[in-house]
């Protein structure tokens, strides 16, 4: 019995959602008293292979083909599903991240393992039963998923799992999957990255959000520069994605993207049910708005009545002071 | 081209969520359903220009019973040419996907689409089985589908911090959302018609399940809101890092 772990990575480093994931399954794996072996595709340096010890892997997998260097979601699956066999996989864990989202369900269908995907707590297994927890109704509820499976394949939710770095030490070696170029069916042609070096919305831990209360594109200078102050990433309300104020990608909420960061700072949002459902499972809500009614004051942690264009310079000049004061 | 588009029924998005029967069941009980909305604004929009632009079929799958013809009809008023309904409550994700890729399986479509996720159990999770039962390429969270010629296609796809552009041949399957189209209400030809459009409804194949949702559990509450003096906001920022320890 062994966790076998799929590690994404993108240039040169191992996304924060495997670290997640890469912990999530150490924990699972120290209750088991079983072993962790992490599997990386595609070329990586020896050094980021060996520093997967340090989140609790025991043993690290390496298939260095370069037809893993495009993201194909067939030939990830085959590989992983090889590892699986290979390690006598009884759990498989990977990110919830857009690769996972795509990697998983193949799997799930390849090894006819049951999938959780998006699981937000460790796996309870009393009982002899494997169950798992994962948010539903777009964050409205949780539910508890029996896996009824031999094998047992869980999605971790970004921002679900905190890291644990500890000192370890683990066997790097060289795996073959078997995958070859005739496996890989989609050609990656370009991409093209978000301007500047924020963090990624579903991984960020700081999110500052605005809604048609900012008026117009031309104002969103001040929701900037408070998220540059904060090291926040920005995202907004369907609204202001549907009329292209700011990209589609920002959009959180129910048929945006749903998004679970430590601070959430909502301004000029009413707060409708299908914003609140992608949002309501950050740990501190702030919500700005000039409205004392606005429904979102009853879902947030801390208010501020008021104008977001009087507000908000001032709480970016509160917000850079704080941390020229930590300095 | 002979396009093939997932459709699920889910909870129209302000429904209220409840659970019965000791939380082990959601309380359907005057709740309004809808189409999912992925499945409808992004997915059945792209794949009904997709057929204006190369000619061919849209064909609608719906698993579910009776109570999914309302969602069906409209998804023929939006411009499906006919749709299938597999006769059965669903279990679990993977049972959807393999009823939907046992009846695929005899009909060779070029492109099968599915929307990013249901808003009620949001696994994201169909699109991907169905590729690896069919054996087919699979394409996530797509927001933008062109397809210069009826066999081969270029795909973006959302990745962290970024766009990933992707060249793919036909047959293969796409999760769609935002950005891929925009909404379309129904006309009242296209209501009209929609009566008249072939709908078969079969029976289930014999399939799998592998998972089971055995409870549910509400969010608990939110405390009530502190409200810090719009003047002040030094004090928010002081609570946000002594109180609430988030910076």
């Amino acid at each position: 019995m062994s966790v076998l772990v799929y590690i994404d990575h993108a240039e040169g480093k191992v996304k924060k959602a495997s670290l997640e994931a890469l912990c999530y399954a150490a924990k699972y794996a120290e209750t088991q008293g079983s072993q962790v072996t992490a599997l990386v595709l595609g070329s990586i340096s020896d050094t980021v292979l060996a520093s997967l010890s340090n989140y609790g892997a025991t043993a690290v997998w390496h298939d260095s083909n370069s037809a893993f260097d495009g993201f194909d979601s067939g030939a990830y699956t085959k590989a992983i599903a090889a590892a699986a066999t290979q390690a006598k996989a009884t759990v498989v864990v990977l990110s919830h991240n857009s690769n996972g989202k795509a990697i998983a369900p193949r799997l799930s269908a390849r090894l006819k393992a049951g999938l959780v995907a998006g699981a937000i707590a460790l796996p309870n297994t009393s009982n002899g039963e494997f169950v798992v927890q994962k948010s539903v109704f777009s964050g409205k509820a949780f539910a508890f998923y029996k896996i009824t499976t031999p094998i047992k394949i869980v999605s971790v939710n970004p921002n679900a799992f905190a890291i644990n770095k500890t000192e370890g030490s683990a066997t790097v070696s060289a795996f073959n999957s078997g995958v070859s170029a005739a496996d890989i069916k989609i050609k990656v042609l370009s991409v093209e990255k978000q301007s500047g070096d924020t963090v990624p919305l579903p991984e960020a831990e700081l999110v500052v959000s605005a809604g048609r209360g900012m008026k117009g594109p031309e104002n969103w200078y001040l929701v900037e520069d408070l998220a540059s102050a904060l090291g926040a990433t920005t995202a907004c309300s369907r609204p202001v994605a549907d009329v292209h104020w700011r990209p589609h990608h920002e959009h959180v909420g129910q048929t945006g993207i749903t998004i679970r960061p430590n601070l959430y700072i909502a301004i000029g949002i009413s707060g409708a049910i299908q914003h609140l459902a992608g949002v309501n499972n950050s740990k501190v809500i702030v919500v700005i708005n000039k409205d004392p009614e606005a429904p979102f004051f009853k879902a947030a942690d801390y208010g501020i009545v008021g104008d977001a264009f009087n507000v908000l310079p001032k709480l970016t000049a509160a917000v850079k002071a704080f941390k020229a004061q930590q300095h | 081209m002979k396009i093939l588009v997932c459709v699920a029924q889910t909870p129209d998005t302000t429904a209220k969520i409840e659970f019965i029967n000791n939380s082990t069941q959601f309380n359907a009980t005057g709740v309004t359903f809808i189409m999912n909305p992925t499945d409808e604004w992004y997915a059945l929009v792209r794949a009904v220009e997709l057929r204006k632009q190369h000619g061919g079929t849209v064909t609608t799958i719906t698993v579910g019973g009776t109570d999914n013809e309302q969602t069906i009809r409209k998804a023929l008023a939006i411009g499906a040419d006919d749709a299938v309904r597999i006769d059965m409550q669903p279990t679990d994700a993977y049972n959807v996907a393999a009823q939907i890729a046992a009846y695929a399986k005899q009909q060779n479509y070029d492109l099968i689409l599915t929307g990013k996720e249901t808003i009620d159990y949001n696994g994201s999770t169909v699109g991907g089985i169905l590729a690896e039962l069919l054996d087919l390429p699979y394409i996530a969270l797509a927001s933008k589908l062109e397809m210069p010629s009826p066999n081969s296609a270029e795909v973006w796809r959302d990745i962290e911090g970024g766009v990933e552009k992707v060249g793919v041949q036909t047959p293969f399957v796409v999760s769609a959302q935002k950005g891929m189209a925009e909404q379309v209400i129904p006309n009242m030809q296209g209501i009209m018609a929609s009566r008249r459009k072939p709908l078969a409804v079969l029976p289930p194949f014999d399939v799998e399940t592998l998972t089971m949702a055995e409870s549910f559990q509400l969010p608990p509450q939110r405390s009530n809101v502190k409200l810090i003096d719009p003047e002040n906001p030094a004090e928010l920022v002081r609570l946000l890092h002594e109180e609430a320890k988030v910076i």
